[in-house]
């Protein structure tokens, strides 16, 4: 509606004199050129202070690090930026920085799922390899070290914080509702697999409790298809030589067939992921269970709200452990101060940065290191009843298979996600929806 | 433009009468009266070069290259983002939903404006009041008009299904079909934007000769009759001019359908695209998540292409408007 507003100041042309046009013009120079100038501002010399800023997504709990780091450091002052934000916001942003050459901050933080896309310009990035960080590798899961590595290893393009080890939450008074058990050992052993937790589902269906048994058939599709494509070949999407083998890969079909049974049985609350009804859903119990990567206890905590402590609980996940999500640091080459951005990214992906930030927000470290730590092994936490978090996702944590994940393995996903979620919605047949599913991965992967 | 030029021209004459003398002054006023309306109208053409040409001609260039955003190399492709774009199933599909949601907006808009401006020309009480009341809408930011409007558009926590439930009507998934989405949209729009336009028709009526009304009241016609053969046919440029406006916001939809869409990538307008205007589906190409500036700079211009086409046709209504009457 950007038109009317411009016809009004046209029409209003002859209130308007030159000089005034004038006035506005200057006014306007003055304002752009302030603007351009003004991003030098931090830049400092070499020995003086200097600021430099972290660019990061949802909950990394930094915020105790920095304060050390700046006590250790006190020419340095740290910003964080993006404390909270959605990755689907936060990575457009950080593209376009790297594109303009300009913006972006000194140490910006990448997830696994987009990491490859990144990775396959890496002259965005300082290679790491050339700051000494070839010694830091003993202090990662062998996987998460060569994620951040390019293709031809020659370039470290990002260090590991933390990985998506899967659990599953479920809500405890929703499940005494239902006439179910609630301790979470027991819990646990009611679904040693998929078919078993459909089965679980329909019996709480059956109940009537007003609440569905699951959040979202995307956010279970997309557990279970890590899970199945780590225990099988490795890749899902794209195979490591990366062709798009969607509709080849025998684990993205099977997975895609078990979310079939579960929209069939009626198990799915139908809320888009991280919708604003998905988010109102947390807060009035509308669903029992949801699929639960590490980082997630930190988003139902902050969705369900301070009412809900102590009313969730944390399980084993049905099926064979998998992986979902983590992220990494890196520094753009645009940095001014790439030499410090380094070492701040080397301090806070140490085991001691790793663990420092899962005591403050959850994300599971990528650390063998961190993870045998008492601070990690013996971790509770009360929002969850008490759930041995630490153990529940550190456990399995090092025997994790990673996922390869291929050059557009964000745009394929989304459209995956979104033909489960056409069936989900009953606009497709899940036949239908398959050859959706299969017709736009392709296309999203052409373009 | 051309008026304010001549009053601009016409201090400077008398200078040159009063001191035919000094051949310098002659000159510089001669440069005055030459070049200084060319100054005057600079402002706008300057902005318009850097904001406006700069940006079209660019995106143009842009649009002949495969672009990865990332990428060091664009390698040069000429017409091909634009071959693909044709037989872009998802790209029409956009087209469509910004044309459909363009007409149910529009039409109903304009209409209630047209009403609303009848009724504000009235003798009222606290007329000033009421006139002001409609364009309240219009100052309200847009993210928080589609913010609450998604709210009440929701489908399980809405005001909307929770009063259509009370008569008996089940849910909507107002996200989960073209039209109901369509029609969201469409209220949100109208709501800012209705009493914008009846406050334009309201001045447009206003200066129609009040006389024209007493020697048809004379003739016995009813206001009714009055609305449709006086009013109506003397607001057509008004309404012309409206319906410009609306074209060019209409086309450029982008907004309310993105807050709309809530959840994982709103770009996509819903899991079907139910929802996902011609600016959407450019966003979605140009950046995340598919970060093809090439792709989506093509889009911009078929866009740009595409509001000429319609203005044209505006422009064929307005002459043929003017023959007739």
């Amino acid at each position: 509606m950007k038109g009317a507003l411009m016809h009004v100041n046209s029409r209003g042309r002859r209130a308007r004199g030159g000089s005034a046009a004038a006035v506005a013009v200057a006014i306007t120079m003055a304002t752009l050129l302030a603007a351009c100038g003004g991003d030098d501002g931090d830049s400092g010399s070499a020995d003086g202070p200097i600021t430099l800023t972290v660019d990061v997504f949802g909950q990394f709990g930094y915020e105790e690090l920095y304060k050390q780091y700046e006590a250790s450091h006190p020419n340095v002052k740290i910003v964080e930026r993006g404390t909270g934000s959605n990755l689907d916001e936060y990575s457009p942003k950080l593209t376009q920085w790297l594109a303009a050459g300009k913006g972006a901050g000194d140490v910006v933080a990448i997830e696994e799922g987009l990491l490859v896309e990144y990775k396959a310009n890496p002259g965005n990035f300082v290679n790491l390899l050339d700051h000494d960080a070839a010694g830091l590798k003993g202090n990662f899961m062998e996987w998460k070290w060569n994620q951040g590595l390019t293709a031809d290893g020659k370039q470290l393009v990002g260090l590991g914080t933390d990985v998506g080890g899967m659990a599953m939450c479920y809500r405890k008074d929703l499940f005494e509702k239902a006439g179910l058990p609630t301790e979470r050992d027991a819990v646990s052993k009611l679904w040693p697999t998929w078919q078993e937790y459909i089965k679980v589902g329909e019996q709480f269906k059956a109940k009537n409790t007003g609440a569905a048994f699951l959040d979202a058939a995307t956010n279970t599709f997309n557990t279970i298809v890590l899970q199945y494509a780590g225990t099988g070949g490795g890749f899902h999407y794209y195979d490591t030589s990366n062709t798009l083998v969607v509709d080849s890969n025998p684990v993205v079909k099977q997975a895609w067939d078990t979310t079939m049974d579960i929209i069939d049985s009626g198990l799915s609350g139908k809320y888009q992921a991280w919708s604003d009804d998905w988010v109102a859903a947390f807060k009035q119990a509308k669903f029992a269970t949801i699929a639960c990567p590490a980082w997630m206890t930190g988003v139902i905590e902050g969705n369900a709200g301070a009412g809900a402590t102590g009313k969730w609980d944390i399980a084993t996940v049905p099926g064979n452990g998998g992986n979902w999500g983590g992220s990494f640091l890196a520094v753009p080459k645009q940095s001014k101060h790439q030499a410090e951005a380094v070492e701040l990214a080397k301090f806070l992906t140490s085991p001691q940065g790793q663990i420092g930030a899962f005591k403050a927000k959850g994300p599971l470290p990528s650390s063998p290191q961190a993870l045998d730590d008492p601070a990690i092994t013996g971790a509770t936490s009360a929002y969850f009843s008490g759930a041995p978090t630490g153990q529940i996702f550190g456990t399995g944590a090092k025997s994790l298979k990673p996922v390869y994940m291929g050059p557009k393995n964000q745009a394929v996903r989304t459209e995956v996600e979104n033909a489960v979620r056409t069936v989900e919605l009953g606009q497709r047949s899940p036949t239908d929806g398959w050859a959706d599913a299969v017709n736009n991965a392709k296309k999203a992967a052409d373009k | 433009m051309a008026t304010s030029l001549d009053i601009r021209t016409e201090p400077g004459t008398p200078v040159t009468h009063r001191r035919p003398g000094s051949p310098r002054r002659l000159r510089l006023s001669r440069l005055d009266v030459k070049y200084s309306p060319y100054l005057y109208i600079a402002p706008f053409f300057l902005l318009f070069a850097v904001f406006g040409a700069y940006p079209l001609v660019y995106t143009f260039w842009v649009s002949l290259h495969e672009w990865d955003l990332l990428a060091q190399d664009h390698p040069f492709v000429g017409l091909s983002n634009y071959s693909a774009l044709m037989s872009d199933t998802d790209f029409w599909n956009s087209v469509y939903n910004t044309l459909g949601i363009f007409v149910i907006s529009t039409v109903p808009q304009l209409l209630l404006a047209l009403w609303l401006a009848n009724l504000l020309n009235r003798q009222l009480r606290a007329r000033t009041f009421f006139r002001m009341g409609v364009l309240i809408p219009n100052i309200t930011s847009t993210a928080a008009v589609a913010i609450v409007f998604g709210q009440l558009f929701s489908r399980d926590f809405g005001l909307i299904n929770w009063v259509l439930g009370g008569v008996g009507i089940g849910p909507i998934d107002w996200n989960a079909s073209k039209l109901g989405s369509w029609i969201a949209i469409s209220t949100m729009v109208d709501w800012r934007w209705t009493g914008y336009n009846a406050l334009i028709f309201l001045a447009a009526m206003q200066a129609i000769p009040r006389d024209l009304y007493e020697s048809a009241a004379i003739d016995g016609a009813r206001p009714s009759r009055q609305f449709w053969s006086i009013t109506v046919p003397l607001l057509r440029p008004t309404i012309i001019f409206c319906v410009i406006i609306s074209t060019i916001g209409g086309l450029q939809l982008f907004t309310e359908p993105l807050l709309f869409n809530s959840g994982t990538n709103p770009i996509r307008g819903g899991s079907l695209r139910e929802s996902q205007t011609m600016t959407m589906y450019m966003f979605e190409n140009a950046f995340a998540p598919n970060y093809n500036f090439g792709y989506g700079a093509a889009v911009a211009w078929m866009l740009f292409a595409l509001i000429v086409v319609v203005a044209i046709v505006n422009v064929l209504i307005i002459r043929r408007g003017a023959r007739s009457s």
